[in-house]
């Protein structure tokens, strides 16, 4: 403090006034360095409760994905991808049919799903009056369908996909159907929540320049809210590859030694397997079902790496 | 810009010769005439009973303080009022003595004649020659666009500083870089007016200076309406400058924009007609 120089003396101040410029760089070096206890310890005590959270949520995963690695461990080799199931011989069964299964029901979420996903968004969010009544019904009827449980989603495909209208029998295809229904919604709000996130001077400049709406959606926000929409199509076939509940009504049915297909057969797939697994009581049976667990991570991570490598090719900022 | 072609969707829809409007092959002498032109929001009258002409090959300027309907009535002029749900326009806007309203109109065609450039530079988020060839492969032009991308970049001023980065994204560029990108983008269709909503608003002087001068070498093949918040810029640039202002209802709460007076510029700053236009330019107000 000694060695600052004295800026008061240069120019000819009254006391009263250095007296006052004094002060104040008191004032201010008190507050500068000496803060606010209190609120120090309020920001570290937010930021400890938002740890726990988040360590709550890493250490449950943790553990289930560790479980699963332990519990399944003695079964973890290439015959449990390359075999068909069976409960007579548990130590040699594997899920390839089950395996199969998934990926031709979620194959066909994924085709079902991104389409009518997006073009729903697209039209809700570019083309549809907010101010139109039957508009605002629809769009409050898809964020409660986000929130329906899945096994109403099963018993209306049973009904009218299974049965009724439709009448697919218990194919493969009746499952697709049926999940690209409960996942809907996510798809719909994530990608309209993308398509909103675009910056209307994207879509203006389009138009400005003599593009249709149609040519500015297209060529423009599209591919500026691919991003948030694969993000969607993520959330969405996670849950799908998950879902047991709904897939039991429309005839995953647990026991297929034979290689499915879309349109006719039984089918079944991964978690419809691991559940019959787990209800059984043999220990063989119940390794089995803790590595099933294991392929359908592995299933998932690989679906999912390459809607995420996408979408990082295709993040950018505004 | 003699050879001015109008798109057959506009020639056909000439109003009829009991119209007090010259046959649109003799070239009327203004690009646009708007007679008794009302622009609502709504309910809303934002901008009331403008009657203007805006001749060829000049700058006009439209000059006011905020919310007096120069940008409302600017987006008028191609059309892109349509965008806003409820926006409605009534009188008549006539581009070469065409209705631009008739029944027949289609207003993507308009869009391609009459371009638009808009306050915050706002590039596409590509590359800098796909962003200029963006327009021209709406049209449908397909293949190697290299000469029209050039032409674009080099009538915009830009093509020296950019030519050897023309697959670098367009948000790499600097803000006044971005803003002549938009103006070559709207030259790339080959319009014939280009419609500038305070395009420097948000840009630095210098880059400020180089659009300006940008504005009249281009003013020499386009019509050029701009509307702007900053007097001196009018001054410099615009051959004639509209001053608007706003008339508040306090008994509806309202605020509806109204032409206060329309001459050459060197009159609307150094004379003007009307009180409220001197104390506007001189600034006692806005």
């Amino acid at each position: 403090m000694a060695d600052e120089p004295d800026y008061t003396s240069r120019v000819a101040m009254p006391r009263r006034t250095r007296v006052a410029v004094g002060g104040a760089r008191e004032v201010t070096q008190a507050m500068f360095t000496e803060g606010d206890r209190k609120k120090k310890i309020q920001g570290a005590l937010f930021a400890s409760v938002l740890l726990l959270g988040l360590s709550v949520a890493l250490i449950a995963i943790a553990a289930m994905i560790t479980w699963a690695f332990v519990a399944g461990g003695p079964r973890l080799n290439i015959n449990l991808f390359t075999n068909v199931p069976s409960v007579v011989t548990p130590e040699n069964a594997g899920y390839r049919t089950a395996i199969l299964g998934t990926l031709y029901v979620i194959g066909g979420v994924i085709l079902l799903i991104v389409p009518l996903g997006v073009g729903a968004a697209v039209y809700l969010e570019q083309f549809a009056n907010p101010a139109n009544k039957f508009n605002r019904f629809v769009d409050l009827n898809i964020q409660n369908l986000a929130g329906v449980p899945s096994i109403v989603f099963g018993i209306l495909g049973l009904a009218f996909i299974v049965r009724g209208p439709l009448s697919l029998g218990f194919v493969a295809a009746a499952g697709s159907l049926t999940l690209a229904l409960l996942v809907l919604p996510t798809v719909i709000l994530a990608s309209r929540e993308a398509i909103r996130a675009v910056p209307s001077s994207i879509r203006d400049g389009s138009l400005a320049l003599g593009a249709t709406v149609w040519q500015a959606v297209w060529r423009q926000v599209l591919p500026a809210a691919l991003p948030g929409i694969l993000t969607g199509v993520i959330l969405a076939v996670s849950r799908a590859i998950g879902e047991a509940a709904p897939l039991l009504l429309v005839g995953a049915v647990t026991f297929v030694t034979f290689n499915p297909s879309f349109f006719e057969g039984g089918y079944t797939t991964l978690p419809t397997m691991i559940y019959s697994y787990a209800s059984r009581p043999q220990e063989e049976l119940q390794t089995l079902a803790a590595a099933g667990v294991v392929v359908m991570l592995v299933i998932l991570i690989m679906i999912n790496s390459v809607a995420i490598y996408l979408r990082n090719r295709f993040e950018r900022t505004w | 810009m003699s050879d001015t072609v109008l798109p057959p969707t506009l020639a056909e829809n000439a109003p009829d010769s009991t119209e007090k409007v010259s046959p649109v092959t003799q070239e009327p002498a203004n690009t646009f005439e708007l007679r008794h032109v009302n622009v609502f929001y709504g309910d809303m009258l934002a901008v009331k009973d403008v009657s203007m002409a805006i001749p060829h090959n000049q700058i006009t300027a439209f000059i006011g303080p905020s919310g007096c309907g120069k940008s409302t009535l600017l987006r008028s002029l191609n059309r892109m009022n349509d965008l806003i749900t409820g926006a409605r326009v009534e009188g008549d806007v006539l581009y070469h003595g065409v209705d631009m309203y008739g029944p027949k109109i289609d207003p993507v065609q308009v869009r391609t004649v009459i371009g638009m450039v808009f306050q915050k530079p706002n590039p596409f988020p590509k590359s800098i020659y796909d962003n200029v060839a963006f327009g021209p492969r709406l049209q449908g032009r397909k293949g190697n666009l290299d000469d029209v991308v050039e032409k674009a970049l080099r009538g915009a001023a830009l093509w020296d500083e950019v030519k050897d980065r023309l697959k670098d994204n367009a948000y790499g560029m600097s803000g006044g870089q971005q803003q002549r990108l938009c103006i070559a983008r709207a030259i790339a269709v080959e319009p014939d007016v280009i419609l500038m909503d305070e395009p420097c608003s948000a840009l630095d002087p210098v880059s400020t200076g180089r659009i300006e001068d940008l504005m009249v070498e281009l003013k020499e093949t386009y019509t050029i309406v701009i509307v702007t918040h900053n007097m001196q810029q009018a001054a410099r640039v615009a051959d004639r400058t509209a001053f608007f202002t706003v008339l508040a209802n306090d008994e509806t709460g309202s605020r509806t924009g109204v032409l206060v007076e329309y001459d050459i510029t060197s009159k609307i700053f150094s004379k003007p007609a009307d009180e409220r236009t001197e104390n506007y330019v001189s600034g006692r107000f806005g």
